[in-house]
């Protein structure tokens, strides 16, 4: 017993210094910038939601945030769509080019992003989605599609394929088979695919804001260029960067159970 | 389990491919197309075959971002890994204790890249920033804006606070995949804590850990937003890392040929490391 609470101890310390930095965050934004700037204090001594009251006030703010869920729910349903049935049939067959194909796709994981900016802007400018919520989904896809087929592929190689074969005996056609039979069945691996693309689409910055200008910015743009003007309004800066993080509290509140698994890419 | 040889699969991938291709493939191609050019402007562009890729072992501000970037990598995965074990080691294991950990730990892993650097930018100065004014006023001289060393501690401890949590996430899953039976057999054996972690855990871990140190080396060689925000690449050039470097040549000089070319070779390292790593991984699982 003493071990485990030398344990609970250890994890107790590290959560507490893994929130501290958050908590000073959320400290800010509660203060007005006078009280930010005059002074250490440890808890908002003039408690306000001036700073909040702005960015929900100021279209130029919110808007920031629409667009961000906006393209990043338009990756999700993308990276989804295409990778399912990618991910079952690198599961279940053998075909040309699988291994090679698989490793091509994990290696659009790896390239930088910084390599591809400049030809990105001139694609989608080509085509005439600059600027828009789609082009940045699709960008996204870049990345989001190669880890979703990875991760899906994990938990799919999990079903045996005895499933498959009796549904087939069963008459089910395939389309049949997959929505209401297979689909159910990987469905904790379907919800942390979702969340893998929520994640990594909601911190991306350097892409999203390459691909856009005003219409579709994302709020990450949008307090990195309120820093450059006029000064620092550390409170306001605060209080938006407090609210990119709650949306995703709120989604790895709905897959918590699995995350953990979805983290090891189902191959546990 | 044996995969079925069957090629109409690829109507499976089809979408996949396409749409990978759509935003992979092209621009490579414009890279590539660039990086054997010099251009001035549009329509001013001139053949100049492999000059860059020449120049790639001379240029010596490419260098010393390229070894910055290797000493950064090559700490990220010192501290992150041992660390990441360590505290996936001590997570309670079920519960309402063990969910709310989990979702404590994650949530560095939710925050965008530049609110991170924001976060840290306040978390560190010495007068607004707890952490900055804590260390000035236990006399320690910090100021990670002024000193090349504060500057790369920060940098560290911050990537250390943003990913260990990925790395532990990975270990307790590993560890959570290990059947009760074999502690309940190193019990009978009397093994000591040592030997349970030496030859139980640890080989178990060895598939996620493989995915934790590609998925760290992969991020951490490509990091660009979170020191931009924290330092942006200062003092100096102290902490100006591979992505950044390639970022202000091509987009704030508009050297898009040389840019390129060294873009690529970039890539390249990484696509050889983690092909490296990738390999290991396939092996793993077939000898599972």
């Amino acid at each position: 017993m003493k071990q485990t609470r030398s344990k609970n101890i250890g994890i107790t310390i590290y959560i507490v210094l893994l929130l501290t930095p958050i908590y000073w965050l959320l400290n800010m934004s509660f203060k007005t910038n006078q009280e930010i700037l005059s002074g250490l204090t440890l808890w908002p001594e003039n408690f306000t939601f001036a700073n909040y009251a702005v960015i929900f006030t100021d279209p130029s703010w919110y808007n920031g945030y629409l667009n961000s869920m906006l393209y990043v729910s338009i990756n999700v349903v993308i990276t989804l769509l295409v990778a399912l049935p990618a991910a079952y049939a690198f599961s279940r067959y053998k075909f040309v080019g699988d291994k090679h194909l698989f490793f091509w796709l994990l290696s659009n994981r790896m390239a930088p992003p910084a390599v591809f900016l400049l030809p990105f802007f001139q694609l989608y400018s080509s085509i005439g989605l600059f600027d828009t919520h789609i082009a940045v989904a699709l960008a996204h896809c870049l990345f989001n599609v190669p880890l979703a087929v990875w991760i899906l592929e994990g938990f799919m190689s999990g079903v045996p394929r005895e499933y498959d074969e009796m549904a087939y005996i069963d008459g089910y056609s395939f389309p049949k088979f997959f929505v209401k039979i297979f689909l159910p069945m990987i469905r904790s691996g379907i919800g942390v695919t979702a969340f893998f693309a929520f994640m990594f689409s909601w911190v991306e910055l350097l892409l999203a804001r390459t691909l856009t200008s005003v219409d579709a910015q994302p709020i990450a743009a949008i307090m990195t260029r309120t820093v450059g003007a006029s000064g620092i309004d550390w409170g306001v800066l605060a209080a938006a960067g407090v609210l990119t993080i709650i949306p995703g509290i709120l989604v790895i509140w709905f897959v918590r159970n699995h995350v953990a698994t979805g983290f090891a890419l189902g191959r546990v | 389990m044996a995969k079925i040889p069957n090629n109409r699969a690829w109507w499976l991938v089809l979408p996949v491919f396409l749409l990978v291709a759509f935003s992979a493939l092209v621009p490579l191609m414009t890279v590539v197309n660039y990086s054997v050019q010099d251009i001035f402007g549009p329509g001013q562009a001139y053949y100049v075959g492999t000059e860059w890729f020449k120049e790639v072992l001379t240029n010596e501000r490419l260098q010393d971002s390229l070894l910055r970037q290797f000493l950064f990598s090559g700490a990220v995965l010192m501290i992150q890994i041992p660390l990441g074990i360590g505290i996936a080691l001590m997570m309670p294991k079920s519960g309402m204790k063990a969910s709310l950990v989990l979702i404590l730990l994650a949530i560095p892993l939710l925050i965008p890249w530049n609110v991170v650097g924001t976060i840290w930018q306040i978390f560190g100065r010495g007068d607004i920033g707890l952490f900055g004014w804590a260390l000035n006023s236990m006399g320690f001289d910090y100021n990670y804006t002024g000193d090349t060393v504060d500057a790369w501690f920060t940098v560290l401890l911050m990537d250390v606070w943003h990913w260990t949590p990925l790395v532990a996430l990975l270990c307790y899953s590993g560890l959570r995949a290990i059947p009760e039976a074999f502690y309940q057999a190193a019990e009978i054996d009397r093994a000591s804590k040592w030997a349970v972690f030496r030859y139980i855990q640890l080989p178990r871990l060895k598939n996620v850990l493989i995915i934790a140190v590609l998925l760290r080396f992969m991020d951490s060689f490509m990091i660009y937003t979170e020191p931009f925000v924290l330092t942006g690449g200062g003092p100096g050039s102290s902490t100006t890392f591979l992505s950044q470097t390639l970022t202000t040549m091509a987009i704030g000089q508009f050297d898009l040929g040389r840019a390129a070319a060294f873009s690529l070779i970039y890539f390249l390292i990484v696509l050889l490391i983690s092909w490296l790593f990738f390999t290991a991984i396939t092996h793993a699982d077939k000898e599972k």
